[in-house]
């Protein structure tokens, strides 16, 4: 179980997030909204160790990693699209393969991140992240750039590879929260 | 006949170019010369990559290296090939200048490289617990690559034409840059400007050879040839 007990994080003396408690348990799914500016990602950077805390803790992250869809792909230019998947996640070629399949992206698995479109890259990130294996899932905004009927069929992908897991993804739009079947939390404003 | 002993015709130059050519003993001169070029080049590159390396991990070296390979930037060849004859002569001589020419090149570009690592890159491999031989064999090797290539490429043309220069000062045996001094001094024209197109052929052909070397360097990496043939 991940947890947050009164976490505060400032941006050159901003506070970003200030004495936030949370839990996110396993088989949990969170969809993290709030305007911009309200530290939706610092929370995520949070949750996946990237960012200590200035005050409060963080416990629970894995140990084994975070599978994690940052704001950015992420993708390596130089490695084709199966190689990124399967650079956090070696000897899962099948699978890997599969999943690119159900994110509609056979026949691509050899392509260089350059060579995919937004939606096409931003659906590789996705399938990195759900190709590897630990029990908490992070997700920042992960629908960016894909169109409805994409967005519904990566969701769909995501919550069958979820099951189990945590979740904590950043969203927009509330529609999305439904499409990950996550309950809402909207970040406070700290001033 | 006045004439040709300045400027010789070129039907004499490429007489005496395809009379050299024939000889056991040019080869042997050019296999000489383009060894210890290369000997000195190969020392510099990788000593720069060790210093660019070390340099990068600890900061506070970047004092400790920067002014020294600044200082051998900016002194001429000339200067070194007199301050180094004090020292050594013969065969070491042409090392050392093509040593000092790539040393400061490769370090600096090495160590720009690495300066500009994409940080995004670094935390996706922390997040996703890349081993660190991972990290360095696939995110930090193919970001300094194109630095590399483009400091390999010039950096070679640089040491070779160093190295014959410090040939001409320095006179070892069996050396490019000796023959060229002896047909200056014993005002043999036609084979001085024989040699000259002996160095100039070599050059041409080794830069040739040093790009398409490069571009295999850079295929698995999918790098745009202007990443790395961009002037340094």
């Amino acid at each position: 179980m991940l947890k947050l007990e009164r976490v505060s994080f400032s941006y050159q003396g901003m506070p970003v997030i200030r004495d936030l408690s949370m839990t996110l348990e396993a088989g949990e799914r969170v969809a993290v909204m709030g305007p911009s500016g309200r530290g939706k990602t610092t929370l995520l950077h949070l949750m996946a160790g990237l960012y200590e805390p200035q005050k409060g803790r963080v416990t629970g992250i894995p140990p084994q990693g975070v599978a994690m869809v940052f704001q950015e792909n992420r993708l390596l230019p130089w490695l084709t699209l199966e190689e990124n998947l399967l650079l956090p996640s070696p000897g899962k070629g099948r699978e890997a393969r599969q999943l690119l399949e159900g994110l509609g992206l056979s026949g691509w698995e050899g392509r260089y991140p350059g060579e995919l479109s937004g939606g096409m890259a931003r659906r590789g990130a996705i399938a990195r992240a759900l190709l590897f294996d630990s029990p908490l899932m992070l997700l920042d905004e992960p629908f960016q750039g894909l169109d409805k009927e994409t967005r519904a069929k990566t969701a769909q992908v995501i919550g069958d590879y979820a099951r189990g897991k945590a979740l904590a993804a950043v969203i927009h739009d509330p529609v999305e929260a439904d499409l990950l079947q996550g309950t809402v939390m909207e970040l406070p404003k700290t001033e | 006949m006045g004439k040709e002993l300045l400027l010789p015709a070129p039907l004499t130059v490429v007489r005496r170019l395809l009379l050299l050519a024939v000889q056991r003993e040019f080869w042997g001169i050019v296999a000489a010369s383009l060894g210890r070029i290369l000997a000195g080049f190969l020392l510099g590159f990788l000593l720069g990559v060790a210093a660019a390396v070390a340099t990068a991990r600890w900061k506070a070296l970047y004092p400790f290296f920067a002014l020294p390979m600044h200082l051998i930037r900016a002194t001429p060849v000339a200067s070194f090939a007199i301050l180094a004859l004090l020292f050594l002569n013969g065969p070491g001589f042409s090392i050392l200048i093509a040593f000092l020419m790539v040393l400061p090149l490769v370090w600096s570009n090495v160590y720009e490289g690495l300066l500009h690592l994409d940080v995004q890159l670094l935390e996706m491999a922390r997040v996703f617990h890349l081993s660190r031989w991972t990290v360095v064999k696939k995110i930090v090797f193919p970001s300094v690559l194109p630095y590399l290539l483009s400091a390999v490429r010039v950096g070679f043309g640089f040491c070779w034409k160093a190295g014959i220069a410090g040939e001409v000062i320095a006179i070892p045996p069996n050396a490019i840059g000796t023959q060229l001094y002896n047909a200056k001094v014993y005002l043999e024209t036609g084979d001085l400007f024989a040699w000259t197109a002996v160095i100039i052929l070599l050059s041409l052909l080794l830069e040739r050879l040093v790009v398409r070397l490069l571009d295999l360097a850079a295929g698995p990496f999918h790098l745009e040839k202007e990443e790395y043939h961009a002037e340094t």
